[in-house]
């Protein structure tokens, strides 16, 4: 379902991501590891449209998302790193927003925004503004917001940053299961969630791949794995 | 055009929920107010016009349609959600347009309350209705105008501040190329086509036009090209973020 091929992005002189090919099919959950500054982040956001690549090619589904980005966004759902939310909305007006702009309409909005409701937990703070959320509640709206079309690619950047354990433990699940029919790619630092939620793992430092495979693949334990394959560089760096 | 109006009904909504969009009615029509009857002698002029009214809209706007729209872009870049809202399934143009209709018609709303000036001035004389008309078309257009650059100067920044300082002064420019003590200084070195050429830029020399109740097509291209060319400049700007 996504495809990247050769991904260069350039912010001025710095590349922060360096010639990155993956690809994801249906049914697999990526787990994109990699410390801070990596080039995940920038990865995310090629994918999603939001930064066009400097050289290289993204298809998400077959669509180039440079050619066709209206078809390639339809097809996914994003988390953004910040979990950003419209802060004057409530809960229900930014997720009915969501489907509107999704196309939904009708009974099939109501049944969407009622899925998502019940998926993320969000019941009890339905009419609660935005900026008035706590941080794991507004995680989760922003989340029920990328699952309300039922897309097919999910792009979570960070999904269980600033969640409580119990949070966290549903979102992994969460993901694992929609994971059965989509294809996902999550990042983050916390390599436990590799175990728990992911199928394949790749780790990424300075904007290049430097390994990947299922987590046994890569080696137990996983954070030492981790610490040898992106510590020397980043101290000489 | 149905993905522009949903954009531009959250746009419309985060006014009203928002105490921004009250204070601001009220200010708005305060100083209105002030600047006709007070500022304008309207009473003390003797005639059926809404002329004190009227002119006094572009230096009114100078301040208050920066304040309305400094918010379109910057804040999103502040709060993140533009990340959100340019990865969802639309175009760049579609959000641009969006939020500039969405803030256009709050400021039409503004300009529609200001009802009761029109009729003030209808039971108290014969004024020519037409040019009133006109004139709140011109209004209208004047307002949309400034909106334009301060979605242009809001696209800049993720600073509502500096977004706004940058849209008064650039509309401060469009005044004041027409305003008559630069156009005298000008005279006095220029040749009269230099003058009239910079004058041409104002919003004053156009928006003259339309509140004496001429409709040209030349005012309506000069305002329709001033969006057109600010709203342009946002695109831009958006991509090269």
């Amino acid at each position: 379902m996504i495809r990247i091929e050769n991904l260069v992005k350039s912010f001025g002189a710095k590349r922060a991501v360096n010639g990155v090919s993956f690809s994801v099919e249906r049914g697999e959950v990526l787990g994109f590891l990699g410390p801070n500054g990596s080039g995940k982040t920038t990865t995310m956001r090629v994918v999603t449209g939001f930064y066009p690549p400097t050289s290289g090619r993204v298809t998400v589904g077959g669509h180039d998302v440079v050619e066709d980005p209206l078809a390639a966004k339809r097809l996914i759902g994003y988390l953004p790193e910040s979990a950003a939310a419209y802060p004057d909305m409530t809960v229900l007006g930014f997720l009915r927003f969501a489907a509107d702009v999704r196309g939904l309409s009708g009974e099939a909005k109501k049944k969407a925004v009622a899925r998502v409701i019940e998926r993320c937990f969000l019941s009890s703070v339905l009419h609660q503004s935005i900026d008035t959320l706590s941080k794991g509640y507004k995680h989760r709206a922003c989340l029920a917001q990328a699952l309300i079309h039922d897309p097919e690619v999910l792009v979570l950047d960070e999904p269980t940053d600033g969640l409580d354990p119990n949070q966290k433990h549903e979102v992994r699940n969460l993901i694992r299961e929609l994971g059965k029919t989509k294809a996902i790619v999550f990042s983050t630092h916390i390599l436990e969630e590799v175990d728990a939620a992911c199928t394949r793992a790749i780790i990424i430092d300075r904007g290049r791949i430097v390994a990947q495979g299922t987590p046994d693949e890569l080696g137990r334990p996983l954070d030492e794995v981790f610490r040898r394959i992106t510590l020397p560089d980043t101290v000489q760096s | 055009m149905k993905m522009v109006w949903i954009l531009a009904r959250r746009e419309l909504g985060g006014y009203f929920t928002s105490p921004v969009a009250y204070v601001f009615l009220v200010i708005f029509l305060l100083l209105a107010g002030f600047f006709t009857f007070t500022a304008g002698a309207f009473f003390e002029r003797g005639e059926a016009s809404l002329a004190p009214f009227f002119g006094w809209h572009a230096w009114l706007y100078l301040v208050l349609v920066p304040a309305v729209g400094m918010r379109l872009w910057a804040e999103e870049r502040r709060a993140g959600t533009i990340e959100l809202l340019l990865t969802l399934p639309l175009t760049p143009w579609q959000a641009i347009i969006g939020k500039f209709l969405a803030s256009w018609i709050f400021l039409a709303v503004a300009l529609a309350l200001t009802f009761p000036v029109a009729v003030t001035v209808n039971v108290l004389g014969d004024p020519d209705n037409g040019a009133i008309a006109a004139g709140y078309f011109g209004s209208f257009l004047l307002a949309g105008a400034y909106l334009a650059v301060s979605c242009m100067t809001s696209a800049m920044t993720r600073n509502q501040v500096v977004a706004f300082i940058l849209a008064v002064v650039a509309c401060l420019f469009l005044i004041l190329a027409g305003f008559n003590p630069v156009t005298d200084l000008l005279v006095r070195w220029a040749s009269p086509a230099v003058v009239d050429t910079v004058a041409a830029f104002s919003v004053i020399t156009h928006f003259d036009g339309l509140q004496k109740g001429v409709i040209d097509t030349r005012d309506l291209f000069f305002f329709l090209s001033v969006m057109g060319f600010a709203l342009f400049a946002t695109n831009v700007i958006l991509r090269n973020r």
